[in-house]
């Protein structure tokens, strides 16, 4: 008894180790991803392409786990992403939910999102961007670092600008502290891909290029539901087919900016609810008063009567296309 | 004079104890910052006891959620003074507190020479004692 069990139980305990079985499924429900993938799925609306590779990067990073189990070594894979896309189409939503996505998986020790721009980064003398840049990786480390906008970064234009400083030192941390923090960049397609033109270097240490596609029309009105349903309104039948002739006509118009404009104009809409309720203030109201919006607050939108966005004098609208950018 | 082994200068936290390593220090640096205190990197070459300003090194970071960010901080100073003491401190910001609830030492030069006694004859027959350290001889900056 005694030792030479105990020897044979280490040998087979390694032979298991080397070529042992391990459960996929077992870790998979341990990892609780499942459930941040069903939320993903039932918050957002559309965004195929972007729900794939958030699910392949699960995938992978759960398979990278087993693998360190076997003792298999492999570099940490880079996480590093870039967000392209059209105004409204969801990148800074879905970064939030990356934080939370890469804790659950272990990718990140703590999930949190530090989201800048060019300002925060980007001092204003000789010496002022490196400590700035710096400050706010470090802050973001442990966590996610989401650069809005990020094409301002470089301006080609002015060659003495600070904003190469700042890009050097990230493309430095990118490399050096993978463990510790994953940056995304976000911006509108055609200027992050002048942007990655002039930095070659950036897009090599960026794995994942995501390109958020525009809404469809279908997809916009299940947007605008889960909006209402947040904010506790709900559409009557009337206003619901108001809204899905009003969607395709907003649409067609210019500045359109998908989920944000449909936002702008559910707040128009409680605007003209809410006026609607006070102009009639003799009556007396009901819950039900409260939280419905009916089909005259959205058919009194100007984009029915003149075909141009609200929140534009018609005029300038119709002549420069200006105005209503969000 | 010094009863500690290898004239090593002790003050702050664990600093009888053999020199903490990097996680040693995270673990640190992670429980001050789950209490919410703004952890400072400093250092000095002046291992004299009341030396109680240190130079700051780099910005007071504050609203850090990873030790990580901190521990780059404090190799930068040891690179950049690898024979000057570097501590760490932790700032409590909390009303009533206000001051350092943590401070240890992660840098110490190589060589501690230690400490002087220093007598000074006073009127009458009395004497005077105090210490000083044989590194703050020569100017600073060129001590160790």
């Amino acid at each position: 008894m005694g030792k030479s069990d105990d020897a044979v139980a280490a040998i087979v305990s390694r032979h298991a180790q080397e070529d042992g079985v391990v459960d996929l499924e077992a870790e998979f429900r341990a990892s609780n991803i499942q459930e941040v993938l069903d939320t993903l799925d039932r918050e957002l609306i559309g965004l195929m392409p972007i729900k794939t590779r958030i699910r392949e990067i699960a995938a992978l990073l759960l398979v990278e786990r087993l693998r360190k189990q076997f003792a298999l070594t492999s570099e940490t894979p880079t996480l590093h992403m870039c967000f392209t896309g059209n105004p409204g189409t969801g990148k800074t939503t879905v970064a939030m939910r990356m934080g939370e996505i890469l804790k659950r998986l272990g990718y990140v020790r703590e999930g949190h999102l530090v989201t800048v721009t060019r300002d925060d980064l980007v001092g204003q003398y000789i010496g002022h961007t490196a400590p700035k840049t710096k400050e706010v990786i470090k802050k973001a480390m442990g966590g996610v670092l989401f650069i809005d906008e990020a094409y301002y970064l470089y301006k080609p234009e002015n060659e003495r600008d600070y904003g190469a400083e700042s890009i050097e030192i990230l493309l430095q941390i990118m490399e050096n502290h993978r463990d510790d923090l994953v940056v995304i960049l976000a911006g509108y397609k055609d200027k992050m891909d002048q942007f990655f033109m002039s930095n070659p270097g950036m897009r090599s240490r960026i794995a994942h290029h995501l390109d958020f596609p525009d809404y469809s029309a279908d997809e916009l009105m299940a947007i605008t539901k889960l909006m209402l349903a947040d904010q506790s309104y709900r559409l009557s039948p009337e206003a619901e087919r108001a809204l899905a002739e009003y969607v395709p006509l907003r649409m067609a118009l210019p500045h359109f900016a998908n989920a944000r404009s449909i936002r702008n104009a559910l707040d128009r809409a409680r605007l003209r609810h809410a006026n609607r309720l006070f102009a009639a203030r003799s009556q007396a109201l009901t819950r039900s008063d409260l939280m419905t919006i009916e089909a005259a607050d959205i058919r009194a939108s100007r984009v029915f009567r003149e075909g141009t966005p609200d929140g534009v004098p018609a005029a300038v609208g119709l002549v420069t296309g200006q105005g209503d950018l969000r | 004079m010094m009863t500690n082994h290898g004239n090593r200068v002790t003050q702050g936290q664990f600093s009888f104890l053999p020199d903490l390593s990097d996680e040693q220090i995270t673990a640190q640096i992670k429980y001050a910052l789950k209490n919410g205190w703004a952890v400072n990197v400093e250092y000095t070459d002046d291992p004299h006891p009341r030396n109680t300003y240190w130079e700051m090194f780099g910005m007071p970071m504050f609203d850090l959620k990873d030790p990580a960010g901190i521990l780059m901080e404090i190799n930068h100073c040891r690179e950049t003074f690898p024979n000057h003491y570097v501590r760490v401190t932790a700032f409590d910001s909390t009303r009533g507190w206000e001051s350092p609830r943590m401070s240890f030492i992660v840098n110490r030069p190589d060589k501690e020479p230690g400490f002087r006694l220093v007598r000074e004859e006073r009127g009458g027959r009395s004497m005077g004692y105090t210490i000083a350290p044989y590194a703050a001889d020569r100017p600073e900056g060129e001590r160790y």
